[in-house]
């Protein structure tokens, strides 16, 4: 379908959908990156929305966007787009910063009119001026090509103007070049039992792409790199997907049903929406009152035997704490998934931060140490759900998983896993009627306690929030067995270390510059590194997953660099806790508070400045 | 349905199987000693396994209960042993669930896990310890202090309206109500075993003296010189008599309850027959909201009506999906919606 035009080839390209909410911009976005993945593309998205549901029409505030990285390989939503489709005047304002000079921009000259200018806060039209002269524009009459292709097969005209976002899907599909028949099943199944409206949206789509072709300003075809994946099945997943995903596939494992106690908050409800789903798999979801409920309600569960799990993102894990410093007391195993926005307070509640460690790490009244891991990416969010799941169960203490919104929405490929192949999940369960249970005794390598479930014959005990007794867990004020509990609580997680993976590093073990990330920078990071070293720099990586406590081998890691630098989108939250851990190393940090996730070119500018 | 579905025992449970080891701390002639006793002789009644009982609790004098008593036991944190009991009972519906609680943990710190476990109907029993006073605290106000009453914290007299507990339990559509009083625990018994067979939120207000920081706070309804005249004991299907000899009533006239005196101002045919299986809650109201002067208080079950309940719907929801779903394993989630081989 290449006619005769001449075809470029690029590893990857920065597509960004955006317009007014309600454009179907997250239909056009999601369709975009599937259809792309199927067709053998390697894939990273995010959407971008408001934090209004319907905020006012045609404003700045109003633009809700999708953001998609095609390629060969992705493992970030890329830096700038090379293609901005803006649907009116206060997306493309909202957005132009990010397109690349001399990118592509489509947009709908029927959304210029005065109005919509001035409520953008445009004082002359851009399309007039000369504005947007070091890009490439197409501005054409979207709204009313798509409406009159719709109105012609029976559509009211409200709703045919609503096809526009499928006829400037058809123009992209022309542009590189890709066949329609996997967009047009996409459609199909989702309009299955509307076939009318799939059809109508079909011939848009088909019109956009004649149109594109058409067009003389586009010269050439670009096609787009495949990715070269190792053998295996696929599919596209979201973090938060993912995450829940994680959390039945330990249920499973484990033999331990799931228990979800949460309450709704953005970005990590999705988790919450999607476990409802399951049912038929047994998982015991709940809807708390309020976020307290939700994690008591978790405990609860826990102390009754369930994998027990809350999801939430910063300001519940703040209503949470002293439920968690409950589970600390208790030992019980419970996870708490925090997807991270930026804070303090409300916040930025649709934006991404990394600022949540220092209260997963240190967020309780008295000594009250969990488990903290992170996850790097949308599909690391299921590796790292099981994990937070097996180590909460094996070790009896609340673990806490650090996702962020990022990672939370934004999805990625993912090689689908066998749940059999996973590792295993054993819980230190006793055995009813054992003579010699008492409730906090301890395995005497790994200082955990046995769990011992309600309705179990001969075992009845009780436990709470008052300190208790080493071994018998008698409610107890002894000022040594109070230092000896919290001791052994400490170590219990400390020895935890002791199973873990060691650290790795990418790269050389030793060398001028290390540097350091945590959680959702991984791509960026290891994106930029990669693009340096393409320019014969030497810099080696290391990507924390797990951070209470870290691996055993930190201080070795750490010990073979000149300068390290340590990069999260907060104020340095996690290098000062390795400033507390391995106080012998001196610590560059590169940091970013704007709610946005690093661009690989401002990691690739600190490496350049320090070496 | 927990009453017909928790294991039963075939041993024969006495009190001493319920007894724990630990020293009960209560300061003597605390109310709690009573309703202790009380609980310690309904569980063998009750007749489940005694491995099936969960006793979950708050912050407080009374959320101490879990210690004194040998079942499985969960002392939790202020104001939550509620929420926490929702996830006991939501995920096993084999266990029998005890809330011990207080005036400030379900009413003050913890009210919106009262409200809402009792809105959903959640299969627990609530004991709720009304002193009126914080004890565990040393003499702070409570929602339910009488408005007026000088405490540590309101040395001018308090300016607050109280709680009336069974009120609050019918606002929030509770389908079970009683009142007991601790200085008579075979009657908290009888009643207990009533809780214990309603499926449902069962909410049991005890009127509990506090010794030490709010002696006598429930004297114009214990007292001897009183009782009589201020306890309306009610039970299922008899007329509502009380007073020294049974010669006063309660009547239902135009304007709501109304007291008479049988042969003065009405006859025995005037007075109401208790019905607490009744579905609507209107004279249940109006019997929690009796008071003296004009009223007696009403004690035993007020309300005990027929609802389904929250965790046998959530149960029922899955064992449906389980016949029905399509999803039968994580590699079937895995695997669906569009995937590909490459």
């Amino acid at each position: 379908m290449s006619g005769n035009k001449k075809i470029l080839n690029k590893e990857s390209v920065v597509i960004k959908f955006a317009g007014d909410c309600g454009d179907g911009m997250q239909l056009s976005g999601t369709i975009f990156s599937e259809s792309a993945a199927l067709m053998g593309n390697d894939i990273a998205t995010f959407p971008d929305y408001p934090a209004e549901i319907r905020a006012p029409h045609n404003t700045i505030a109003g633009v809700s966007g999708y953001q998609v990285h095609v390629g060969k390989e992705t493992r970030i939503i890329g830096d700038e787009c090379d293609v901005l489709v803006a649907m009116n005047p206060a997306s493309l304002k909202a957005n132009l910063k990010w397109v690349k000079k001399g990118g592509l921009i489509i947009t709908d000259e029927d959304s210029y009119n005065e109005k919509a200018l001035e409520k953008a806060g445009y004082t002359s039209n851009p399309l007039e001026d000369d504005s947007l002269s070091s890009y490439r524009v197409i501005q054409a009459k979207i709204t009313t090509m798509a409406s009159e292709t719709a109105k012609a097969l029976g559509l009211a005209p409200k709703s045919a103007a609503q096809t526009k976002n499928m006829f400037c899907l058809g123009m992209i599909y022309a542009i590189f070049d890709y066949q329609l028949e996997t967009p047009f099943n996409l459609l199909d199944k989702k309009f299955k039992t509307k076939p009318q409206i799939a059809d109508v949206n079909k011939k848009v789509m088909q019109e956009g792409y004649a149109f594109a072709e058409n067009l003389e300003l586009i010269e050439s075809k670009v096609h787009i790199a495949q990715v070269e994946l190792p053998k295996g099945r696929y599919r596209n997943i979201t973090g938060n997907i993912a995450t829940a995903w994680g959390l039945l596939a330990a249920s499973e494992r484990s033999g331990h049903k799931l228990f979800l106690g949460s309450y709704p908050i953005t970005p990590a409800t999705d988790i919450l929406i999607e476990l409802a789903k399951y049912k038929s798999l047994g998982a015991k979801v709940f809807q708390a009152e309020d976020e307290i409920a939700g994690i008591c309600s978790a405990i609860g569960a826990s102390f009754a035997g369930a994998l027990a799990c809350t999801t939430t993102s910063g300001p519940g894990l703040s209503l949470k704490t002293e439920a968690l410093g409950l589970a600390v007391m208790t030992e019980l195993p419970l996870v708490v998934v925090d997807v991270q926005r930026g804070g303090p307070s409300t916040g930025l509640p649709t934006k991404s931060e990394q600022a949540d460690l220092n209260m997963a790490l240190f967020g309780r009244n008295g000594e009250g140490p969990c488990i903290v891991i992170a996850a790097s990416s949308p599909g690391d969010c299921f590796y790292q759900a099981y994990n937070a799941a097996k180590y909460a169960m094996e070790t009896m203490t609340p673990c806490i998983l650090l996702t962020d919104g990022n990672i939370g929405q934004g999805s990625e490929l993912f090689r689908i896993p066998k749940v059999a192949d996973l590792p295993d999940i054993k819980p230190p369960v006793a055995k009813p009627n054992d003579p010699d249970f008492k409730p906090y005794r301890r395995d005497p390598e790994t200082y955990v306690r046995q769990w011992a479930i309600p309705g179990m014959e001969g075992l009845r005990h009780r436990i709470g929030g008052l300190e208790k007794t080493d071994i018998f867990g008698a409610v107890s004020t002894d000022p040594l067995n109070h230092a000896k509990m919290v001791e052994n609580r400490s170590q219990k997680v400390q020895r935890l270390a002791n199973r873990l993976p060691l650290q790795t590093v990418d790269g050389e073990k030793e060398g001028d510059l290390l540097l350091v990330s945590w959680g959702s920078t991984k791509g960026s990071v290891s994106t930029a590194i990669k693009e340096v070293r393409a320019n014969g720099k030497k810099v080696s990586h290391a990507h924390f997953s797990n951070i209470m406590p870290l691996p055993k081998n930190t201080g070795e890691v750490l010990r073979g660099f000149k300068k390290i630098l340590v990069c999260e989108l907060n104020s340095g939250q996690f290098a000062n806790y390795l400033r507390m851990t391995h106080p012998q190393y001196q610590y560059l940090q590169y940091n970013k508070i704007q709610g946005l996730p690093f661009t690989v070119q401002e990691i690739v500018n600190q490496i350049n400045n320090l070496i | 349905m927990s009453y017909k579905t928790i294991e039963r025992t075939t041993e024969q449970l006495t009190k001493e199987d319920f007894a724990s080891d630990q020293m009960v701390r209560w300061c003597p002639g605390c109310g709690n000693h009573a309703i202790l006793a009380a609980v310690e002789n309904v569980f063998p009644l009750i007749g489940y396994k005694k491995e099936n009982f969960c006793v979950i609790s708050g912050i407080g004098c009374s959320s101490r209960f879990p210690y004194y008593m040998n079942t499985y036991g969960f002392h939790g944190i202020h104001g939550r042993a509620n929420a926490i009991a929702t996830g006991v009972r939501l995920f096993n519906r084999g266990l029998s669930v005890w809330i011990p609680t207080g005036d400030g943990d379900s009413l003050a710190i913890g009210g919106n896990h009262f409200i809402h476990i009792i809105r959903r109907n959640l299969d627990v029993n609530i004991m709720l310890f009304n002193n009126e006073i914080y004890g565990l605290t040393k003499g702070q106000y409570s929602p339910t202090s009488k408005i007026g009453k000088v405490t540590k914290t309101s040395p001018y007299g308090t300016i607050e309206h109280p709680f009336n507990v069974g009120e609050l339990v019918m606002g929030a559509q509770g389908t079970f109500f009683a009142r007991v009083i601790d200085t008579n625990p075979k009657f908290i018994t009888e009643v207990l075993l009533e809780a214990a067979k309603h499926d449902g939120t069962s909410v049991v207000e005890m009127l509990q003296n506090c010794v030490i920081f709010n002696d006598g706070t429930h004297d114009y309804v214990t007292g001897k010189d009183v009782r009589d005249e201020h306890q309306l004991i009610l039970k299922h299907n008899e007329k509502m008599l009380f007073g020294k000899d049974k010669t006063k009533g309660i009547k239902l006239g135009m304007h709501g309850l109304e007291v008479i005196e049988i042969g003065k101002n009405g006859t025995i045919d005037d007075v109401l027959v208790h019905d607490m299986y009744r579905k609507d809650e209107g004279i249940h109201l109006m019997l929690a909201q009796m008071k003296p002067p004009h009223f007696p208080i009403a004690l035993g079950v007020i309300r005990s009506a027929d609802y389904d309940t929250y965790d046998a719907l959530f149960e029922e929801q899955i064992v449906t999906a389980q016949k029905t779903g399509k999803i039968r394993s994580v590699d079937d989630i895995l695997n669906s919606g569009d995937t590909w081989e490459v």
